[in-house]
């Protein structure tokens, strides 16, 4: 009897023990590369089924075969040919094909054209379209501090979806009772954006769009308070949700861009801290100049709950990796997206997204 | 050896349970019909009740009470009375403080006036109950120590939502309540001030930490391992050659050349136990107060080595481009 209870008891406590340890992450597969100075935790950590797992499904287009290299231009032939007008008809027609099966597989060239009338302007997603390729434009020669040689194409966020995979709009989360109740200050529900934190949910809104985006930098660089900090611990609330989307976004660690022993510094962090502050930029100015402003143009299925046009952040392109595409160079093989050219006008991101506007502070503070 | 041989034994005895010394003139009586339950007794004394409440008590659970169905209720409203929402989402919902913009001042109940209210009842509780293990204490005619242990809990508890929170000027410093919000306010609190670590209030706190619980474990193992020789008598053999304290003394002064007296290493479990939140609570006092880059500070005064820079020429691109971000 007495054995009998033991043998219970161990059986039980075993089997607790198990299911406890569900939760828990089995350490194997995990893979450590030092990426600083021994000893302070600068380090790149992978784990190989997350690496098989964003890998799975994403598959890298042939490149169309080469255009002719003499032809009439495209804008010549067609009506209403507008930012490519510039091409000889089979570049033209190339980029289309290209465009078609990189956007738009299932829907074919339908998606953005009317069927027999391929120079109607009706379709809003052509009018998109036209903009998405000044801005891959932009982005390709302006902002090659973020992008570098590899540059962008339309499959970098799109990889084949009609609406890239990863965009946000701006969101306040489920229903409030509102009256007297407290406000959730814009934070604690799960959020996905946050990787399941209690952190402020939409960090893109105050950090990533508008005139006076809310300051990142709160985190004083002296060593004994001198009065001239007005952040407080909301703010670095709000900057470690931001924080936490890129790293998401990227399937990197803190450590990718900061030594995390004094996150503020520059001096000793990570070159990729440059880039990444680069690409903050990048988004906020993309998000400001070309998709926002694209908002009436969408159907209402297309806006968000607050009836804003759909925007970009880090995983829009990163989709989880550091190197979007997991390093495809795919801009290479299409010379054409870099002549996109109003016709007769200067080129089409004449509109530079690298003068940054000024603005004052007046930013969208912390909600409520 | 069968275990009931030993006087220091898990054998659990079946009897009328133990109603309590007399209490003093004026006390209220202990209220409850005690009851002996098996599984208690598996984790500690199988006699539950009676209890004391007295006023103190009773105080005590209401303001408690009052403060748990403020955050409750706020929370409810927080996902419009949806309770399968409230119960989904409970680890993560909270009530912050108020915004900066208030001050120490009354914000409206929206914006803060509730987590005021809360932290009003639930301080008020935690104190009620502070005075109610003191008079307990007092009323059987022992020591104090409890209470004073609790109070070093309770320092770092005002240390947390009240002093520092005033030495800043603002409520919106203070830690919000809800489980998952309190435990981001703390990583936001490193990041904000410059690295934690790095703040030698924080090392202590660590320290005295870890120490109480190698500390417990091992006066708990020694007693337990001298139990055959009745080793829970501590005190009265300590003086004599062969007893359970003797051997416990000669095991540790032989394995590590010291050892601390059945009475003295009480004293390091309660000092060690009390310097953990002393210690955290001037940590926190500290911080955006006096110091408000802990790292910038250890660099300062030696406490943290400067390491080699391994990517020379990284610089931040905003000032390249004369511009803030």
């Amino acid at each position: 009897m007495k054995t009998m209870t033991r043998k219970t008891t161990t059986v039980a406590a075993l089997a607790g023990a198990a299911l406890l340890m569900t939760g828990c992450e089995l350490p194997i597969g995990i893979e450590t590369e030092q990426t600083g100075y021994r000893g302070l935790g600068m380090e790149q950590v992978t784990k190989r089924h997350l690496e098989a797992m964003k890998r799975s499904g994403m598959e890298i287009p042939e490149p169309e075969r080469p255009a002719a290299a003499a032809g009439p231009r495209a804008g010549d032939i067609y009506e209403n040919v507008k930012v490519l007008g510039d091409l000889n008809i089979s570049e033209f027609n190339r980029l289309m094909n290209a465009i078609t099966a990189w956007v738009a597989p299932e829907e074919g060239c339908n998606y953005c054209h009317t069927p027999g009338n391929f120079a109607d302007e009706d379709v809003y997603t052509k009018i998109v379209s036209r903009r998405m390729l000044e801005m891959t434009y932009t982005i390709n020669n302006e902002w090659t501090a973020h992008v570098g040689e590899t540059g962008v194409t339309c499959y970098t966020c799109h990889m084949g979806n009609p609406v890239p995979e990863n965009i946000w709009y701006e969101d306040s989360g489920i229903k409030h009772a509102g009256g007297l109740a407290a406000s959730r200050m814009g934070q604690n529900l799960a959020g996905s954006n946050v990787a399941s934190t209690s952190l402020p949910n939409d960090v893109f809104t105050p950090f990533l769009q508008g005139d006076g985006p809310q300051n990142i930098r709160v985190t004083p660089r002296t060593a004994l308070p001198m009065g001239d900090n007005p952040y407080n611990l909301v703010d670095a609330e709000w900057v470690h949700g931001l924080m936490i989307h890129f790293s998401k976004a990227l399937g990197a660690n803190c450590t990718t861009c900061h030594n995390t022993n004094n996150f503020p510094e520059w001096q000793t962090s990570p070159p990729q801290r440059v880039t990444a502050w680069q690409g903050i930029e990048m988004v906020r100015a993309l998000n400001n100049q070309y998709l926002n402003p694209l908002q009436p143009e969408y159907p209402d299925y297309r806006l968000g709950p607050t009836g804003d046009a759909p925007k970009t952040n880090c995983a829009t392109c990163h989709n989880g990796f550091q190197l979007p595409l997991d390093r495809a160079q795919m801009l290479k093989d299409y010379p054409e997206l870099n002549r996109v050219i109003h016709r007769g006008d200067e080129p089409a991101a004449a509109t530079s997204a690298a003068a940054e506007p000024a603005g004052d502070a007046e930013g969208e503070a912390v909600e409520g | 050896m069968a275990e009931y041989q030993n006087i220091f034994n898990r054998v659990q005895v079946q009897a009328e349970p133990e109603a309590g010394v007399p209490l003093p003139n004026g006390d209220r009586e202990r209220i409850g019909k005690p009851l002996l339950f098996y599984w208690a007794g598996k984790l500690g004394n199988a006699q539950i009740g009676p209890i004391y409440l007295g006023w103190t008590g009773l105080a005590s659970i209401m303001f408690g009470l009052m403060a748990i169905l403020i955050i409750g209720f706020n929370f409810l409203a927080q996902v419009n009375w949806d309770v399968i929402q409230f119960i989904r989402q409970l680890f993560w919902l909270g009530l912050e403080p108020p915004q900066a913009q208030y001050g120490l001042g009354i914000p409206p109940l929206a914006e803060g006036g509730w987590w005021l209210m809360a932290g009003f009842f639930l301080t008020t509780s935690i104190l009620l109950w502070w005075v109610r293990m003191y008079r307990r204490a007092r009323a059987l005619n022992m020591g104090t120590h409890v209470a004073w242990a609790f109070a070093a809990a309770i320092f770092l508890y005002l240390s947390l939502g009240f002093f520092r929170p005033i030495l800043m000027g603002d409520w919106s410093e203070a830690v919000p309540f809800g489980i998952f919000p309190h435990l981001d306010w703390t990583t936001a609190f490193s990041l904000k001030y410059g690295n934690l670590y790095y703040n030698p209030f924080h090392m202590l706190c660590i320290a005295f930490l870890y120490g109480s619980a190698v500390l417990f474990a091992m006066h708990g193992a020694t007693v337990l391992a001298v139990g055959r020789y009745g080793g829970e008598r501590e005190l009265e053999q300590i003086t004599d050659r062969g007893t359970a304290s003797d051997r416990a003394m000669l095991f540790w002064r032989w394995t590590m050349g010291f050892n601390a007296t059945m009475e003295s290493i009480h004293r390091w479990g309660w000092w060690f136990a009390v310097l953990v939140p002393i210690t955290g609570g001037i940590g926190i006092l500290l911080t955006g107060t006096v110091v408000d880059n802990w790292y910038l500070w250890a660099i300062d005064h030696g406490v943290a080595p400067s390491y080699p820079i391994v990517h020379p020429n990284v610089e931040d691109p905003a000032m390249l481009q004369g511009m803030s971000q």
